[in-house]
């Protein structure tokens, strides 16, 4: 790997993406927790930049950072204590053969192409912009259908967190 | 800076010095000149908020330091330099420190794709409007970990308020930008402000702004929204265990927001840097930005200092049952009259290029709808503050009859 | 300057950024006063010790802001792109950014009538 900006880059992201997951596993505070996932999902959004595709970087900041955040925050607090948790979760080896074996699948479902994935032989000198995102989303012959679809289920999901959240006396 | 970045890129590399190198640091210089306006502004503000607060309180204000008061931020900077900074021993130490540097660093971080002039600017990003939501979060991160990390019951009662504040009049701020966005047509805050070369959006859209500023108003933690200095009933809120220096960042990341989402405003709604003769000179563009950005600091100030602040339940209904439904009707109303007009070819199909008589049929029919929708708003506000007063009168009465019912 | 060149820039404000609050703080460390002492360094609760867990439960509702806030802000992503590509959008993609929209109303107007905006 030749040392360019971009390969720097990369391995700053991969610093925080790895050492906030590994945070995120060892940390027994949820709220230090949050913050550790924040900070590998802020290396995700790095890795969103360094492929030119800074419309998902920012979405991954808004939508994680702005708002999965504060969502699992609130979550954590609605329980009681979370800051003493005194149990380990100890089954180590079940746990390493589990994520051994995922990262086994993710590993060959990019290199091998199995699953229709076809790397590129050259990267394309064209990069997409929003607009043609936007254009694309609401084509008829685009992404039409996923994008409405896309808002069913937001609409679902509201429909059925407030249908469990909401107190049953109101 | 960009022009100032390419010159000095193109002198530092003839002068032999390493094309990586040359270009790093032209970066950083770029980097340094962009947030130099913020943190000179900072300690501006801080004397400008004080002054303009005393005069509406029929005070004099600061007026000891310097002329007019003028070096008063600075007497106070080196009075908290020799300020105890307490860190309390419940904290969790790292988050506790880390967190007013965020909410500063947050705000700074804006300052990147203000676009000063119509040639000098940190970056002009594609996703320049994006990014403005985008950094903002991390303020919100910011105060969340203060409060929690002060491991105060205050503290996190008011960070936890402040954050569902905030995270919920970002909805309405979002929508309403979304009007500036979609009238130019792109994120890049440079072309949204070209694009009001022939109209300025406050006058094709003045209920966007308006949701806009009000909003704005909250994100920033001001009157009647100032959850954030709870004073009344949380002690002080999410930044009550800070002292020192450390309570002093996130004191000026508040002044440096407010002025920052002026600045925002007046690039997003009243064409940025245009007015007359702003091509004579950047100077004149720079100024008239200033202008209008301190214009609008000015009136939120006002606002400040007049209105009172409103209760959590308050605030929240107004913005989920108010400002969301209206922000929502606002984006398709200005989307469909727009298209429309576009369709039938009234409306030029790109603001960029669009001239001032060509744009004057799209502007006055946006502004009658838009007038018929304040005009409804403002029978339904005034509908429901009867309401509320003949609720109030009743409760009283109810209050005064059990009063000496119990008396006799 | 061409898109990563932009966001190195972006990348070192980022770094920079927090220097300029963390220089002050650091200088204030070189010069502020040290007494610490038990007291002192207790939580501030108007002078009261602490009673139990700082951590304590909150409500619900909280969370319900959180969760119809986080489905707005997935939704607006969606609507960034369509704004972006607005003008030179047919009619068919209008209605269907206006059909995403008021589905989504929809469930605002549910969370509305079934009172989960209310905060109770």
């Amino acid at each position: 790997m030749e040392l360019n900006a971009i390969s720097i880059g990369f391995v700053v992201f991969t610093i925080f993406t790895l050492g906030g997951a590994i945070g995120v596993v060892t940390t027994r505070n949820l709220f230090q927790g949050t913050i550790w996932l924040m900070v590998s999902l802020f290396g995700v959004a790095g890795y969103f930049i360094l492929l030119s595709a800074p419309f998902l970087a920012a979405v991954q900041i808004l939508v994680y950072i702005g708002a999965i955040a504060i969502l699992i925050t609130f979550a954590v607090m609605l329980t009681r204590s979370i800051a003493r948790i005194k149990e380990r979760y100890i089954r180590l080896l079940p746990s390493f053969i589990g994520s051994l074996a995922l990262f086994l699948i993710l590993l060959l479902g990019v290199t091998v192409p199995i699953f229709g994935a076809h790397a590129p032989d050259s990267i394309p000198d064209y990069v997409a912009s929003t607009r043609d995102l936007g254009a694309a989303l609401v084509d008829e012959n685009g992404y039409v259908v996923p994008f409405l679809l896309a808002s069913v289920l937001l609409t679902a999901a509201m429909i059925g967190a407030i249908f469990i959240a909401r107190d049953e006396t109101a | 800076m960009e022009e100032l970045c390419t010159g000095l890129c193109s002198v530092l590399a003839d002068s032999g010095a390493d094309a990586g190198l040359a270009l790093f640091l032209s970066l950083l210089v770029g980097v340094l000149l962009v947030s130099g306006v913020p943190l000179i502004t900072v300690i501006l503000l801080i004397w400008i908020e004080r002054k303009v607060a005393a005069r509406i309180q029929d005070r004099i204000g600061p007026n000891r330091v310097g002329p007019i008061g003028l070096l008063q931020t600075i007497a106070d900077m080196i009075k908290l330099l020799s300020k105890e900074d307490i860190t309390p021993t419940a904290a969790d130490r790292i988050l506790y420190n880390a967190a007013p540097l965020v909410s500063f660093a947050s705000v700074v971080l804006l300052w990147a794709v203000i676009p000063f002039t119509p040639f000098h600017f940190g970056v002009d990003l594609e996703i320049g409007a994006l990014y403005f939501v985008a950094v903002a979060s991390f303020g919100t991160l910011a105060i969340m970990a203060a409060g929690w990390a002060s491991n105060n019951k205050y503290a996190l009662l008011g960070a936890f308020r402040v954050v569902a504040l905030l995270v919920s009049y970002e909805v309405p701020l979002v929508f309403a930008l979304l009007v500036p966005v979609l009238l130019a047509g792109s994120m890049s805050l440079v072309d949204i402000v070209n694009a009001q070369n022939g109209m300025w959006f406050v006058i094709l859209s003045p209920l966007a702004f308006v949701i806009f500023y009000i909003s704005s108003q909250a994100e920033t933690g001001r009157a009647p929204f100032d959850l954030i200095e709870a004073e009344s009933e949380l002690v002080a809120g999410f930044n009550i265990e800070y002292s020192g220096m450390k309570f002093g960042m996130f004191f000026a990341a508040e002044f440096l927001h407010v002025f920052t989402n002026g600045i925002i405003m007046a690039i997003l709604f009243f064409g940025g840097w245009m007015g007359p003769f702003y091509y004579e000179s950047p100077l004149i563009a720079f100024a008239w930005l200033g202008a209008k950005g301190g214009l609008i600091y000015f009136t939120t100030l006002w606002l400040r200092n007049t209105v009172p602040r409103l209760r959590i339940d308050q605030i929240m209904a107004f913005n989920w049952k108010f400002l969301v439904p209206l922000s929502i009707a606002n984006l398709i109303v200005v989307s469909f009259v727009l298209k429309v007009m576009q369709e039938l070819g009234f409306a030029p199909g790109d603001m960029l290029n669009a001239s001032f008589a060509e744009l004057l049929p799209t502007t006055i029919i946006l502004l009658l709808f838009n007038g018929a929708m304040i005009f409804y708003l403002l029978g339904i506000l005034r509908k429901r503050g009867r309401e509320a007063r003949r609720e109030a009168h009743g409760a009283h009465a109810n209050f005064a009859q059990a009063g000496s019912a119990a008396g006799h | 300057m061409n898109v990563l060149n932009e966001w190195a820039f972006v990348g070192l404000f980022a770094l920079m950024a927090p220097v300029f609050p963390a220089l002050p703080i650091v200088i204030a460390w070189l010069f502020r006063p040290r007494k610490p002492n038990v007291l002192k360094s207790s939580t501030y609760e108007c002078g009261v010790e602490t009673i139990g867990d700082t951590w304590v439960q909150f409500r619900v509702q909280y969370y319900i802001y959180g969760l119809i806030f986080l489905v707005f802000d997935v939704e607006m992503v969606f609507l960034f792109p369509w704004a972006v590509a607005y003008n030179e959008m047919s009619l068919f993609g209008f209605v269907a950014g206006f059909l995403f929209i008021f589905l989504l109303t929809d469930a605002l107007f549910y969370a509305w009538k079934k009172n989960a905006l209310d905060w109770k």
